[in-house]
This record gives C-alpha cells, sequence and structure tokens, in this order.
C-alpha cells in the first residue's frame, strides 16, 4: 500500500481513530491522506480489500462527530453502494478509502466497527 | 497491515500450531493471515485442488470488476510468509479433474495436522427440480456460465448456445446480474478485460436481444445490490422494461436506506431509452418456473411455464414469502440460466474422520467456526478438537468477500483462542512433532498428483500476462490444467 510521509513538525492535522477496544490512537498527518492510507500506515485494524477502489465496505467507519460528517464532501453514488453492505451501517458511516483529510478536517474522530460479526445462531442451531 | 502483529499471545505450548487448509480462496487465505499475524510461530499449508489460487476470486467474480480482485494482493502477501505452503494441483479428498487415484484422502494428511480448516467453498449449484432442467439443451447452470466465461477448466468446453433472442435468468441475486450484464454487455468493452478470448469469441456472434431476471418474490424481497443494479441500467445501448409500480408502496421514501436505493435506480430507468435501445432486460417478478418447455426439434428449450405468485402480507416485508396462485405464464426462451445459488457439499472421506455435513442446508454445522458434532436425534452437540470451517463452506454460500473476510477472521480467532488457551486439538497421530507437508509430500507422490507450489503458480501466472499482453488485456488465463502444467515444464 501507499507509504505515508509524515507532516511537517507543526503542520499536520489531527485524526483520531478509536479500536474495537475504544482505545484511541491519535496521528498528525498531511492534506490529502486518504482514511484507508492512514490506518494501514499506523497498523490500525482496517483491512482495505480493494485497495481503495471502493469495491468492498471492509474500510468502513464511523464518524464520530456528525457536524465533521457534515462538513465532508457527500458520499458518491459507488460509495454509497458499498455503504449498504457494511455491517453496522450508521447515519455517519464512510468508506475510509473515500475520505480525504482537508483542514476543515482537522480533528476528525473515526470508529472503527468491529470486525467480527454477531454469528446469527441459525448457523448452528439447526441439527444436520 | 503486516504479518508482524502487535499482540502476541503466550501459548504455553511448546511448539507451533500446524494448520492445513482445504481450498485456497478468500476463506482460507484470510483465515490463514489472520491465524499467521496473531500466532507468529504457526505454519501453514493451504491444499488446492486446482494448480491457480484465489477461488472464485479467480473463478466466480465478474471480469469487467477487476478492483474487486485487489484481495488477491493481500493473498500474495501471505503466501510470501515462510512460515506457509501452498500445494496447488492436489484436490484432497475429490477426484475432478484428476483420475480418481489422484487426489488426497482427509484421512492421509488429518494425522500431521494439530488443525484442519475446511474451507473449500461451493463447487455444485442448487436444482430447480422442473422437468426439463436436465434433458433440454440451452439450459445451463449460471455456475457453469460464469466458470466458463471466466476460464474454469469444468467448464471450457460448456459452450452456451447464445443464438437464442429471448434469453431468462432464474434468481434475482447478483450472480443473475452478472451474467445478464456479459449477455448485454459491448463485447469490445469486455474485450479489455480478463475474460476469456474463447468467451468473446462466442459472445461476438451472440443473438440475445431481450434478457428476463426472473425472480420469485418482489423488488423488495430481491437479493441483487445496488451497485449491480446501476451497472446493469447504466449498458450502452440496453433499455430497460419499467416495474410495474404496483409491485412496490406508493411511498418508498419510508423505506430502508438499501431497498429505497434500490427502487430509486430502478425507477429512474436505463441510460438508454428502451425505444431506442436494440437490446433490453427486465425483471419479473412474482413468478415461479414449474417446466422448461422444447421447442419444435423437442431438444432444445423453446419457453418457460411460469406459475405466478402472490405475496403474503406484509407484501412489502423484506421477508414476505411467496404462495403460487394457481395462475401460469409461458415465457419464450431459447436459452436460460438457473441462477438460485451454489451449493456447497461433503467432502469424500470427512465421514471417516466423524465430520458431519449437514447436507439440506450445504454447509458444515459449526459455532463461529468451530465444527460440531450433534449426537443423533438430539440438540446435542459436541465440539469436534482441531476441526475449523470458514467461508461459503461454513455460512453457506451467499456473501460478499467482505462478509467472508470477516467470517474467516471470526474462525481464526476461534483456533487462535483454542490454541493459546490449551484446548485439545486433533489427536489422531498422538501429540508428539506433527510433520505438516514434508510428512505428506511422499504420500502425493506415491499416488501420481504432481503438486504445484507458489513459485510455480507465479510462473503460470506470469505466462498469463505474457498471453494477455498480446491480446491488449490484463491476462489470457489458461482454461486447461494441461496448459497450466505444460508452462512448468
Ligand atoms: C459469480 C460470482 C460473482 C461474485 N462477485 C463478487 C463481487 O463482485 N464482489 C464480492 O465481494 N464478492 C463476489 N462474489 C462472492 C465471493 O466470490 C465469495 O464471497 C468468496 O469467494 C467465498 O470464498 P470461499 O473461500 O468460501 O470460497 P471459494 O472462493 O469458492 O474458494 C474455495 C476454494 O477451494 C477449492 N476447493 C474446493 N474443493 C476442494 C478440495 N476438495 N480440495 C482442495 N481444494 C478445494 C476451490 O477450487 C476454491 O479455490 C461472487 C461470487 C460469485 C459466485
Ligand atoms: S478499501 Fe475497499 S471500499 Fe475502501
Amino acid at each position: 500500500h501507499t507509504h505515508l510521509t509524515p507532516p511537517p513538525p507543526g503542520e499536520g492535522l489531527k485524526i483520531t481513530f478509536i479500536d474495537k477496544d475504544s482505545t484511541h490512537h491519535t496521528f498528525s498527518v498531511c492534506e490529502g491522506d486518504n482514511l484507508l492510507d492512514i490506518a494501514q500506515e499506523y497498523d490500525m485494524e482496517m483491512e482495505g480489500a480493494c485497495g481503495g477502489s471502493a469495491a468492498c465496505s471492509t474500510c468502513h467507519v464511523i464518524v464520530e462527530d456528525e457536524g465533521m460528517y457534515e462538513k465532508m464532501e457527500e458520499p458518491s453514488d459507488d460509495e454509497n453502494d458499498m455503504l449498504d453492505l457494511a455491517f453496522g451501517l450508521t447515519e455517519t458511516s464512510r468508506l475510509g478509502c473515500q475520505v480525504k483529510m482537508t483542514k476543515e478536517l482537522d480533528g476528525l474522530v473515526v470508529r472503527l466497527p468491529s470486525m467480527t460479526r454477531n454469528l446469527q445462531s441459525s448457523d448452528f442451531s439447526q441439527k444436520k | 497491515m503486516s504479518l508482524i502483529s502487535r499482540r502476541l499471545y503466550s501459548s504455553g505450548r511448546t511448539r507451533g500450531l500446524r494448520l492445513a487448509v482445504i481450498g485456497a480462496g478468500p476463506a482460507g487465505f484470510y483465515t490463514a493471515y489472520r491465524v499467521m499475524s496473531r500466532l507468529l510461530d504457526a505454519r501453514v499449508d493451504m491444499y488446492e485442488s486446482l494448480p491457480v489460487p484465489y477461488g472464485l476470486v479467480r473463478y466466480g467474480v465478474a471480469p469487467d470488476h477487476p478492483e474487486v480482485k485487489n484481495c488477491q494482493d493481500k493473498f500474495d502477501e501471505v503466501a510470501q510468509s515462510p512460515a506457509f505452503t501452498y500445494i496447488g494441483n492436489t484436490p484432497i479428498g475429490t477426484s475432478w479433474p484428476h483420475p480418481p487415484n489422484r487426489s488426497l484422502p482427509v484421512t492421509a494428511i488429518a494425522p500431521h495436522y494439530d488443525a484442519l480448516l475446511l474451507s473449500y467453498g461451493a463447487s455444485k449449484d442448487r436444482l430447480l427440480n422442473i422437468p426439463g432442467e436436465d434433458t433440454l439443451s440451452g439450459v445451463y447452470s449460471a455456475r457453469a456460465f460464469v466458470g466458463w466465461y471466466n476460464g474454469l477448466p469444468e467448464y471450457r468446453w460448456l459452450k452456451p448456445l447464445l443464438d437464442a433472442e429471448d434469453v431468462a435468468i432464474i434468481g434475482q441475486g447478483n450472480v443473475a446480474l452478472d451474467v445478464a450484464r456479459i449477455l448485454l454487455s459491448s463485447v469490445d468493452e469486455l474485450r479489455k478485460t480478463d475474460i476469456t478470448d474463447y468467451a468473446i469469441e462466442a459472445l461476438s456472434k451472440s443473438k440475445v436481444k431481450r434478457v428476463r431476471v426472473v425472480g420469485r418474490r418482489g423488488p423488495l424481497q430481491a437479493a441483487f445490490t445496488a451497485k449491480e443494479v446501476r451497472e446493469q441500467l447504466a449498458l450502452p445501448d440496453v433499455g430497460f422494461h419499467p416495474i410495474p409500480p404496483s409491485l412496490y408502496p406508493e411511498d418508498i421514501s419510508t423505506l430502508k436506506r438499501q431497498p429505497k436505493r434500490i427502487l430509486q435506480i430502478l425507477q429512474k430507468g436505463s441510460a438508454t431509452p428502451l425505444a431506442e435501445a436494440s437490446r433490453s432486460w427486465e425483471l419479473n417478478f412474482l413468478r415461479s418456473p414449474t417446466e422448461f418447455i422444447p421447442d419444435g426439434s423437442l431438444s432444445r428449450i423453446g419457453s418457460i411455464n411460469f406459475e405466478k405468485n402472490a405475496l403474503e402480507e406484509p407484501r412489502f416485508a423484506p421477508e414476505s414469502a411467496a404462495r403460487g396462485t394457481g395462475e401460469y405464464e409461458e415465457l419464450p426462451a431459447q436459452a436460460v440460466f438457473r441462477s438460485i445459488g451454489y451449493l456447497s457439499e461433503s467432502i469424500p472421506g470427512l465421514d471417516e474422520l466423524d465430520i458431519p455435513f449437514n447436507a439440506r442446508r450445504g454447509l458444515v454445522p459449526n459455532h463461529n467456526g468451530r465444527v460440531l458434532h450433534f449426537s443423533s436425534g438430539s440438540e446435542e452437540h459436541t465440539v469436534i478438537p482441531g476441526m475449523y470451517t470458514s467461508g461459503w463452506v461454513k455460512r453457506g454460500p451467499t456473501g460478499v468477500i467482505a462478509s467472508t473476510m470477516m467470517d474467516a477472521f471470526e474462525t481464526a480467532d476461534a483456533i487462535v483462542e483454542d490454541w493459546t488457551s490449551g484446548q485439545a486439538f486433533m489427536s489422531k497421530g498422538g501429540e508428539g512433532d506433527k510433520g505438516g507437508w514434508d510428512a505428506v509430500r511422499g504420500e502425493v507422490k506415491s499416488r501420481g498428483i504432481r503438486p504445484v507450489n507458489w513459485e510455480e503458480w507465479k510462473k503460470i501466472d506470469a505466462a498469463e500476462r505474457e498471453r494477455g499482453k498480446m491480446l491488449g488485456k490484463e491476462r489470457e488465463k489458461f482454461s486447461q490444467t494441461e496448459d497450466m502444467l505444460a508452462v512448468l515444464e
């Protein structure tokens, strides 16, 4: 995956990922970096199976603050189509690979949805 | 993410886990990836029937969706690990495409591992069980057709009859729309993808004019997703026959996000107006096929008889069931594609290890990936030590790569948890060292199996890309195993 250049000291934008254990991880990144690349650079648990092509939904993030969500460019049709399939979809869900950091998004906080879904009991309650 | 994990469990065991994976699709790779990044001393051997890896990413995913196949990069990363061994061209339990003696019984590998992962996907398909289905020409499973255009050796010689003007696809999932899209796409667009050359040749002579995608229930119960519907409506020179408004609620704004978006896309209709299009497609709802009827030749399909259905109330609910009305309708079709689902089977020999299979649901009974044994006639079940499953054979043949990945992670977490917490693993062969592939290798050779390792797959891969270059595409697949193996001679 793409390797990110860290921002010059004092010029970075702040972004925080909350992982599934509720731990906060804050990084200083450059304008234009997308959330998938950031997450992978810093070993956050985000798969990015389609390599950032809006074709898989494994880079799903939940924007914590509605105000921040509103500041983002609207998701494209392609992004919305994939979000439809994301587990634990919320009103402020986005695909990490489609969101680029801007000055306006400085201080953004996103949550990583738990990767393991709760298995429907039907998978094993049936007898053979 | 790298294979070096941030979290290391102490296993309290004297040596690393030895895991055998059966099937080199996304389920096998994602499980291996997660296990290897959690248990740094684990060693994984992956057995695959075909010389080539990736399962349905190679042989299912449509050629015009190359971005979906990017997950292969991760699989390659996993395969680069020294703790991982790929053993292609080595079917476990089954014989196809090899002569019966050229496959490896499960019992020949089991003693050499602590754990087995069943991630062999779904290699059959569901039947309609109606007259004409297995006797008439022009009747195909979507699985066969998809395999054919994607170069799956099993269907190299399918030669689908595409001189049909009216085509029906039975089923309304994404696979059905993949089939419809390939049938209606411009051949010049497809030519640039990694679709096989022989499929291009056949599709360029296709006479297909009208494709009916038929489902038992209504638009709110259909399984297709927005992306596929949108693509289908954007096809150049292809019109869409509108859906009768009586089939959806008057006010769709109150629907849930996904059905609402899909209905909005459908209501907008095709980019090319129907009247100006030279080819068309439609979604036919509330129809169950009851018979495939021969044409004048008596040997080829000419039409399909459908029973009309009604939906139980509330009829706009996603789970509303269809009921036959006793009214029938006949529609023309000189070719039909059955797309009502893939189906997993048990691997011959699994029963000798006492591994159960739920034939009705087509999956291995399991809890979070741990294979379960049910005592006959009761709800009581026990976990079979060291036996795990993931992917389509674990939860049934539905779901995209993202969901396959998630359940692979769930299974991997179960394996890691069991290993680190000191649970029992496979006891056959004692508790001493497990030889893994080194111990199995001899048996493989003596059966006349020619295993294919990862470097060899990379040679096949390079040869395919070379062939593709000459045709102006990413790759031209080898569609017969002999041709794949010939690269290695
Ligand atoms: C037509 C089609 C289109 C699809 N398109 C998309 C898409 O666009 N996007 C998306 O996200 N998902 C798509 N999917 C879904 C995706 O392909 C599946 O979620 C995924 O491949 C399931 O992974 P799996 O590993 O369980 O099974 P598989 O991918 O089927 O892998 C199983 C592997 O096991 C091997 N095997 C079988 N039996 C044996 C044996 N006895 N011994 C050794 N090896 C064996 C097989 O050869 C195969 O390589 C599509 C599926 C289909 C059918
Ligand atoms: S990485 Fe696949 S959708 Fe973002």
